[in-house]
């Protein structure tokens, strides 16, 4: 067990974002999180990041409470990938892989010839060492997540946080962050991510979390929890799940229902 | 060793040798303003220069111009124009905006308001200079205070914004003191003193604004790569383990003391604190490691040439905040059209 929060309570000083949130993390698992728009998920992982304070209950790594953790060992354990952003200095995307080493070192110094070479080794085994001179700047937003999860393994870490890993992404890209998690995990990393997309959540999760309503509604395999009903609860969306031949994962297919227009709305002329 | 990783040595190899080279030209760059002035041209720095080394006695008055007036002002623009451009790279980084200058939070401002009383209550240059510095460091204390005080909101933001109220209250303080001065006397003396001017530099003002420099550098240097880390914004930094809020204090700490000491003894020069940490960008990258030497370098060199043409290209001295933005901002223009990018 790596990470095992009891009872949380998150969100901003005098607004609740989420009660009575419990939940382990296994080593080696992937966890995805769904909810709708608002539910939270950005500010429960800022939460578990140490970057917002536990309201009340418990956030444990290693069955020490997180806010114990000094902040450079903790960025040692847990890393975080962002969406693809826009950066505004043109770093290579090797500085950036680089500025992944700042927890291994003493804070006046640089990255060395050994941190070059884990960096180096992060881009390569996720298939961008030929991109390694380029601006940040200047590579796709497919590349820039891929630069970013190997920010993330520079630091060496047991949990990986990923903040809607597939979004501005082309559909093969989606799919080849999705494989690069897959093998990370099977790695020994533990991942906890958060989609939109329940096939990708079908793809990648051991596990699902559906945060409702300021909690978690329901926690389990794929399989069991992503169910039309809870689908329906979640979005307000009819969908069906099913699976075709040759794919070994679920598929959900959304039934587009005619919207309710309010009165006085026209569509078109 | 693959084939681009060796690319990326030799680049890096390249640019220290490019910043070693750089600095010679400075110092070249230096000698040859030695020579540029109204009273002796490079004929008479030579005589008053060989008359030292051989030890005879040249002319005293040629003398004086050459080690009491002219060095004291190339040494004085090669400082004042590295710490203006070394704190304009550290605040754009620190604040990831293009638009920041070294007076982002008020440092110019509450040195002119020290300066400006100081002129108006005709105190000696010494004891102007004094309260210039401090007017500077004041003013940045306030702006920090106020950015601590209000929490929940984007650190950085809150920072510039609590600057820009302060700007604009130490800004009607100089209004107000301006209308008061004596027209005929304080006035001129207020009005060129915000321009910025090394024509009064002595050696005493080199020596005296040395210690707040080098200490002033000092974070700068030690923290030159975590300040890359800095550019990605508060919480990202913090997830890579650095501690956001001592690091920025350091980072500013430092880029406000260099500012406050150049300031207090060249006046208001702007523009350079803004344009040159770009044009660094544009020749080492965004590195801080390389951006800084880089924007030191360029920023003393850039003053140097400012200030010679300051001194040579009308009968009375030019004040230098008109000729760094005259000069500066065509060039600027210029860069941007020719297609180097350093910003997004």
């Amino acid at each position: 067990m790596t990470l095992d929060i009891r009872n949380l309570t998150f969100g901003y000083r005098g607004r609740q974002v989420g009660t009575n949130i419990s939940l382990s993390l296994e080593t080696g698992e992937v966890l995805a999180l769904l909810g709708p728009n608002g539910a939270g998920k950005t500010t429960f992982f800022k939460t578990i990041l140490g970057l917002l304070p536990v309201r009340t209950g418990n956030v444990l790594l290693d069955a020490k409470p997180l806010s114990t953790w000094p902040r450079r060992e903790r960025a040692r354990r847990i890393a975080y990938v962002p969406q693809a952003h826009a950066a505004l200095f043109p770093f290579t995307a090797l500085d950036v892989v680089l500025m992944g080493r700042a927890p291994h070192l003493q804070p006046f110094s640089s990255p060395g010839a050994r941190d070059r070479d884990i960096a180096l080794s992060a881009l390569r085994g996720l298939g961008m060492a030929h991109i390694a001179e380029r601006p940040y700047t200047e590579i796709s937003g497919g590349e820039r997540q891929i630069v970013l999860i190997a920010r993330a393994l520079a630091q060496e870490p047991t949990i990986l946080i990923m903040d809607e890993p597939t979004a501005n992404l082309d559909y093969g890209n989606q799919m080849r962050v999705l494989s690069h998690i897959r093998a990370l995990a099977a790695s020994g990393l533990s991942v906890v991510l958060s989609t939109h997309n329940p096939d990708h959540a079908f793809l990648v999760a051991d596990r699902v979390a559906l945060l409702h309503a300021s909690t978690i509604a329901a926690i389990g395999p794929p399989d069991d929890v992503l169910t039309p009903a809870a689908l329906n609860q979640l979005y307000n969306i009819d969908v069906v799940i099913g699976s075709i031949e040759g794919s070994p994962a679920r598929l959900c297919a959304p039934r587009l229902a005619a919207p309710t227009p309010e009165k006085g709305t026209r569509y078109g002329p | 060793m693959n084939r681009r990783e060796e690319t990326a040595a030799v680049t890096a190899g390249t640019s220290g040798k490019g910043l070693w080279l750089a600095f010679e030209a400075l110092l070249l760059l230096a000698a040859v303003s030695m020579t540029v002035g109204k009273y002796a041209g490079p004929a008479e720095i030579f005589r008053a220069l060989r008359a030292a080394i051989s030890g005879e006695a040249g002319d005293p008055v040629l003398s004086t111009v050459l080690w009491n007036v002219r060095l004291p002002r190339v040494i004085g623009a090669i400082l004042i124009g590295a710490a203006l451009a070394a704190a304009g790279a550290t605040y754009q980084g620190l604040f990831r905006n293009p638009l920041v200058s070294p007076d982002i939070l008020g440092v110019s401002g509450g040195a002119s308001l020290g300066a400006v009383i100081g002129i108006f209550l005709s105190l000696p240059v010494l004891v102007i200079q004094a309260m210039s510095f401090a007017g500077g460091l004041l003013a940045v204390a306030a702006v920090y205070a106020i950015g601590v005080a209000i929490r929940g909101r984007d650190p950085a933001l809150t920072l510039v914004l609590a600057g820009l109220a302060i700007g604009a209250l130490v800004g009607a303080g100089i209004s107000l003191i301006k209308i008061l001065a004596d027209p005929y006397d304080q006035l001129p003396a207020i009005t060129y003193w915000l321009l910025g001017s090394l024509t009064a530099v002595t050696r005493l003002d080199v020596v005296s604004i040395l210690p707040a420099l080098c200490a002033g550098l000092v974070p700068l240097v030690l923290l030159r790569w975590r300040m890359n880390l800095m550019t990605l914004g508060d919480e990202e930094a913090q997830t890579l383990g650095i501690d956001t809020r001592l690091t920025r204090a350091a980072l500013i700490g430092g880029a406000t003391l260099v500012t406050a000491a150049a300031v207090s003894v060249s006046g208001v020069i702007g523009w350079i604190g803004l344009v040159i940490p770009h044009i660094a960008r544009m020749l080492v990258g965004p590195d801080f490691r390389r951006l800084l030497p880089a924007s030191m370098i360029s920023g003393g060199a850039y003053l140097l040439v400012v200030d010679m043409l300051a001194r040579s290209i009308a009968l009375i001295e030019v004040p230098l905040g008109i000729l760094t933005a005259a000069v500066g901002a065509p060039f600027f223009l210029w860069l941007l059209a020719s297609g180097r990018r350093a910003w997004q």
